[in-house]
């Protein structure tokens, strides 16, 4: 077709925050056409590069909406690298993103995507579909690939209240972008198979609010139990999970005195059960 | 071969701004206004969806009168400035003056260079922790730019309609009071007392916006609801 100066603009036209930095500012990028062709330098042949690693979260649905929480603990290698990270936040004003894998790549994703949803609520005037931010997301973590393949694996959760169906809606991904609507539960990360076997036992349809706050604490509590990556709740230095609801009002975080309550109500009846396993 | 008339600089550059002072004339006013609650922008507008104020940035806002092609590039161009800035640098580093500024340039440029000029006039608008640190910038289609005080009056009958808003403009206005105040100045040449809320456009930078409402985004669009509801209050 004919190069047309309507062409053009409309070629030009994106609402795409992640597009426009591809076009004009590529250096910006988390993952970039500059890493793709390049090895990233390990310490030697067959050793992994050292970076911090985030580790698990969980994801519920719930009655009113969907929760999702996140432990405190990163490591790198067999030290733990940080006891305050946070892994959990909220991408807009519906929905939240938690995250597992290379802390550092997972951050500038997580702070890209954020913007994402916000530069296309501006541009647009309107807020995306949850779909559609889901797809955004997935596309993002396709073009982290190449990092991917070279150990620096980027795997997200991503929860939000679709508003038209009047629900919350959980999507899991794997390093190639690949989306898959969860049921349910789910989790991510390195403790995620103790925290599974966990929610199998503690969730159930229609629960309340809080209490699938005390159910996403424990999932994570067990998670902590048995990998040694996850953190658990730490009442020496008032560490508490970071716990975010997403509801028809909008995504908030639990404050901490809450989640310390939550937290030593779990801890006290494992005290008081004596149990070892 | 045919010879160029030779048109002197002071003659091309006066049609120019006559062409784009007639463009903007034609369209209907904006008000911008400082108050002790945050920046109230109010715009003469029947249409519910094509905007002529504009998020831009936590902080920051965007308002315009003339065509609306050009000043919605402008829009966008502003949020991906903004946008970009913020995420390489970080939020905190995304003013208004550096906006403003971006702005003035490329309007000058266009009016220098292009074969017509722009016919827009721009304000672009920060909420501070006070009144005292607002940031109002008016931007015309020349590129020339102004750092008012109080409240900003652009469009078709500005003079009129910012006669009005001097007169009844005071720093300790709540938002219904500095809305108020900007719809009886949109009225002010015309032979009704009042707009209907469905022919307005109300927004609000939100000074207590992390506070009341735990974001750091402070720019709110009123729906009809809103404005007729902020309206009634003091009535």
């Amino acid at each position: 077709m004919q190069e047309t100066t309507a062409n053009q603009v409309a070629a030009n036209a994106t609402s795409s925050f992640t597009e426009h930095l591809q076009r004009q500012r590529p250096d910006l990028l988390p993952f970039g056409q500059h890493a793709a062709g390049q090895h990233v330098q390990t310490g030697g042949p067959g050793v992994p590069l050292q970076a911090p690693h985030g580790t698990t979260i969980v994801a519920l649905t719930y009655a009113g909406g969907v929760l999702m929480a996140g432990d405190r603990r990163a490591t790198m290698g067999n030290v733990i690298a940080s006891r305050h990270i946070e892994k959990v936040f909220p991408a807009d004003q519906y929905s939240v993103l938690g995250i597992a894998g290379t802390a550092g790549i997972a951050l500038d994703i997580t702070r890209l995507f954020q913007v994402e949803l916000e530069h296309y609520e501006k541009i647009e005037g309107t807020l995306l579909s949850l779909d559609g931010k889901a797809n955004r997301l997935g596309a993002m973590i396709r073009s982290n690939l190449p990092m991917a393949m070279q150990g620096l694996a980027v795997v997200p959760l991503f929860a939000g209240f679709d508003r038209p169906a009047g629900k919350g809606r959980l999507f899991s991904y794997d390093v190639t972008g690949g989306r898959y609507e969860e049921q349910e539960h789910h989790t991510v990360g390195s403790g995620s198979m103790f925290a599974r076997g966990a929610l199998k036992k503690l969730w159930r349809p229609n629960l309340p609010e809080s209490d699938a706050v005390a159910v996403a604490v424990e999932a994570l509590y067990d998670a902590a139990d048995d990998d040694s990556a996850t953190g658990g709740p730490d009442p020496v230095r008032q560490l508490w999970p970071v716990v975010y609801i997403v509801n028809r009002t909008g995504a908030y975080r639990v404050p901490e005195r809450e989640l310390a309550a939550v937290a030593g109500t779990i801890i006290e009846s494992r005290a008081v059960a004596q149990r070892e396993a | 071969m045919t010879q160029q008339f030779y048109v002197s600089p002071e003659q091309l550059m006066k049609d120019r701004a006559d062409f784009a002072r007639k463009g903007i004339a034609r369209g209907r006013s904006v008000v911008v206004i400082s108050c002790r609650e945050g920046i109230a922008l109010v715009a003469e507008n029947p249409s519910p969806s094509l905007h002529k104020i504009g998020e831009i940035y936590d902080k920051i806002a965007f308002a315009a009168v003339g065509k609306y092609n050009e000043f919605e590039s402008l829009r966008q161009a502003g949020v991906r400035y903004a946008d970009v800035r913020g995420y390489s640098y970080d939020r905190e580093d995304v003013t208004a003056r550096g906006l403003a500024s971006v702005y003035a340039q490329s309007l000058g440029a266009v009016f220098t260079a292009e074969q017509k000029p722009f016919e827009v006039e721009l304000a672009v608008a920060e909420v501070g922790i006070s009144p005292d640190e607002d940031h109002l910038y008016r931007l015309t289609f020349d590129g020339s730019i102004a750092d008012e005080k109080g409240f900003i009056v652009m469009g078709g009958q500005a003079d009129k309609v910012s006669e009005a808003v001097a007169a009844g403009w005071q720093g300790e206005l709540d938002f219904a009071g500095a809305i108020r105040l900007a719809l009886a100045g949109l009225v002010a040449d015309k032979e009704a007392d009042t707009l209907p809320a469905s022919a307005v456009e109300v927004a609000v930078l939100d000074r207590g916006s992390e506070s009341n409402r735990g974001t750091r985004r402070a720019f709110r669009r009123l729906d009809d609801a809103d404005i007729t509801a902020s309206l009634g209050r003091e009535n």
